[in-house]
């Protein structure tokens, strides 16, 4: 019987099966970040429980954290006290690692799991964190979860869950030069919806992913959560390997071989059967804008704010009417011709190495435009900030006109002081243009790192694919 | 509520609940927008009703620590509505709950006093956490929602019965009702209030046995 990536991951992980379908599924790898796991811990302590296995605990500091006067600390006292909280539980209780604020390797936990080679192909990964699926991308069956459920895993080292119908997203074909993975996320989003996922494990596959670089597939696992599938893959391939390769906590030696070995089965056999494939032409796509409060809300950059009186039903119409009133918008609007306020490149989305090579490759001897109050750039982590100031980017971005900030969370979910005021708007290269998610009032619109800095320049929306 | 760790009981059961429904009629309705971001920053798992829904329910900028009594309310929004004061089941749209994981939705939502709520389907993970609190997530198909939606606009004080054991929303007279599906775990731990962890705890052997086997075939995994 063939099986998909999915059905390998799933059947390796189950402890025992109910009747009903009900499984305990095996964690092999826990990230906990400091906004959903202090309940978790209190619950433990509560119930008297122990972890069941601390070596599966990766931990950091990221949401809270300032991106700017490390030497401050963090100024917000309730800010302050999560982290601590954190910092109290991983002494009390124990991890693998753990990277707290200030220490160098410390970043977004969906940057530094795949960095550290915390994340490796074939392993569950879970994390009080809906962008777990980010984990994907290396043949991990990764995933969110909440509180209650981290607690669980902390006291079980299992979940008990059922198994998810299997959908495929097949991209044939090669995504056109300046079109990327994160135009390719909010492209699949834009017409499957933000609820297609709902209840699917998506593996993304076909010409163009086998194409994208890990971090690139990392862009693109990491917006699967966008289209509602709590988890995103892809098949390992000489790629993976060849990223996991000499990561501080990836296998060595002996160990390395049995590994890969073993990795390199992490593919859909051939002939395996989906619940529901959709299959996609890279080649006609085209970078990406969203314009409303769903990440489901985007068209092409040459495209134009909808009109809601074309909308097929009532609740969609009243949708997109709700949307343009908070966005501020008119109907039919060319996109180009939205301006903006603020630029935000970072998140778990968008702050690895290369999404900052590519937006540095467009403000490199451009200006930031007048009207831009801000344009901020947001490392992942200590680590990329040190890779990019090793290339120089950070220069390429201040003589720009950007700050360059330390790494966290940041202006993508607005917990420390990175935020938007009412009315301001963001081009942004996170996953979530929800209402008030980058500051009450805020109006953020999705894009690429390098239509972010394009957008930056420019002071508005333009393909960058004109500025090359 | 307390915890009671001698039963493994830690949820308030759910046998049969009437209540008043407030209708939430938008699509989409994502956790950012049950409880911003800014209220993320409490170590605990209450307290989190006052600012259920904050940017909808309050006309002005809602922080951690606000005396919520004394805010302006915005008198456009519907749970504000003095014919849904005291509505325990939440009438919602399609995929309720999505986008972040963040269990402090539910919080929020059982801190304010509901204990069911009725779309025609809710995001994953807001699914799996509202059944960790006791709080009943009904699906019902789309067109049972919209008449849902027209009787609680018709009818002031609409309430509804919901019987978890008979799988049946209900008018309180009787004269409309649904039935609907949920996972028998899942119907079985609401009943009882259950802790999972404890019943997953009962299989502590063969975890350790399972654990220990895939640790020896994949040592890189220690």
């Amino acid at each position: 019987m063939q099986r998909t990536l999915y059905d390998k991951l799933w059947d390796s992980h189950v402890v025992r099966e109910e009747a009903d379908g009900t499984a305990l599924l095996y964690i092999d790898r826990h990230l906990v970040h400091e906004v959903t796991s202090p309940q978790a811990y209190e619950g433990l302590r509560l119930a008297g429980r122990r972890p069941w296995r601390v070596e599966s605990v990766v931990a950091t500091a990221d949401h809270n954290t300032p991106t700017k006067d490390w030497n401050l600390g963090i100024t917000d006292p309730v800010s302050r006290t999560q982290v601590e909280t954190l910092d109290a539980n991983i002494r009390e209780y124990g991890a693998k690692a753990y990277f707290p604020f200030l220490d160098r390797r410390q970043g977004i936990v969906h940057v530094i799991g795949p960095e550290q080679g915390a994340t490796l192909p074939g392993m569950t990964v879970v994390c009080g964190d809906s962008h777990t699926s980010t984990h994907g991308a290396f043949a991990a069956l990764a995933f969110g979860i909440g509180t209650s459920e981290v607690e669980h895993v902390l006291a079980t080292q299992c979940l008990l869950m059922k198994k998810a119908k299997s959908m495929l997203v097949r991209v044939d074909g090669c995504l056109p030069p300046g079109v990327t993975a994160k135009d390719l996320a909010l492209a699949v989003i834009g017409r499957l919806g933000t609820a297609a996922g709902t209840g699917y494990a998506i593996e993304f596959g076909g010409e163009a992913v086998r194409a994208l670089s890990m971090e690139a597939r990392m862009t693109l696992c990491n917006m699967a959560i966008e289209a509602g599938a709590r988890s995103g893959m892809v098949a390992v391939d000489e790629r993976t390997i060849d990223y996991v390769r000499g990561r501080p906590l990836a296998p060595t030696a002996a160990n390395w071989d049995r590994a890969v070995a073993h990795w390199r089965t992490l593919v859909s056999d051939d002939g395996a059967a989906f619940d529901v494939t959709h299959v996609f032409d890279a080649s006609t796509m085209s970078p990406q804008v969203t314009w409303g409060t769903s990440p489901e809300m985007v068209v092409p950059v040459d495209g134009r704010v909808p009109d809601p009186d074309r909308a097929g039903d009532a609740t969609r119409r009243e949708g997109i009417e709700r949307a343009l009133a908070y966005m501020g918008l008119e109907p039919n609007a060319p996109m180009t011709s939205i301006k903006i306020d603020k630029v935000f490149i970072g998140s778990c989305t968008n702050s690895r190495i290369e999404d900052l090579r590519e937006a540095a490759a467009v403000a490199r001897g451009r200006r930031v435009a007048g009207n831009v109050r801000l344009a901020m750039v947001v490392p992942g982590s200590g680590m990329v900030k040190a890779q990019a100031e090793a290339e120089g980017l950070d220069r390429v971005f201040v003589d720009a006109g950007f700050e360059w900030r330390e790494p966290g969370c940041s202006m993508c979910l607005a917990m420390n002081d990175d935020r938007l005021e009412p009315g301001e708007r963001c081009a942004s290269t996170s996953n979530r243009n929800f209402e008030g998610r980058q500051g009450a009032g805020g109006r953020t619109h999705l894009v690429s790192p390098a239509m972010a800095a394009a957008a930056a320049v420019e002071g508005h929306f333009v393909d960058v694919r004109r500025l090359r | 509520m307390c915890v009671d760790f001698v039963s493994g009981q830690r949820m308030q059961p759910f046998l049969v609940h009437t209540g008043l429904v407030a209708p939430l009629d938008r699509a989409n309705v994502d956790t950012d927008a049950i409880i911003p971001k800014q209220f993320l920053k409490s170590i605990k798992r209450s307290g989190f009703g006052p600012n259920l829904f904050d940017a909808w329910r309050y006309l002005d900028r809602g922080e951690p620590g606000m005396d919520n009594a004394g805010r302006p309310r915005n008198p456009q929004f519907v749970l504000n509505e003095p014919r849904y004061q005291g509505a325990s089941i939440l009438l919602a749209r399609r995929n309720f709950g999505c986008g972040s994981s963040r269990e402090h939705a539910p919080w929020a939502l059982c801190d304010f006093g509901f204990r069911a709520l009725i779309a025609p389907s809710y995001a994953d993970i807001f699914n799996n956490n509202c059944y960790k609190n006791g709080l009943l997530p009904i699906v019902l198909p789309e067109a049972q929602v919209d008449r849902l939606f027209a009787d609680t606009a018709a009818f002031p004080g609409f309430r509804l019965t919901i019987d978890l054991e008979g799988q049946r929303v209900s008018t309180v007279d009787g004269s409309l009702a649904f039935d609907f599906e949920i996972e028998p775990f899942r119907k079985h731990c609401l009943k009882h209030g259950l802790d999972d962890i404890g019943l997953t705890l009962q299989h502590a052997d063969a975890i350790r046995t399972f654990e220990t086997k895939r640790l020896a075939e994949q040592p890189w995994l220690a």
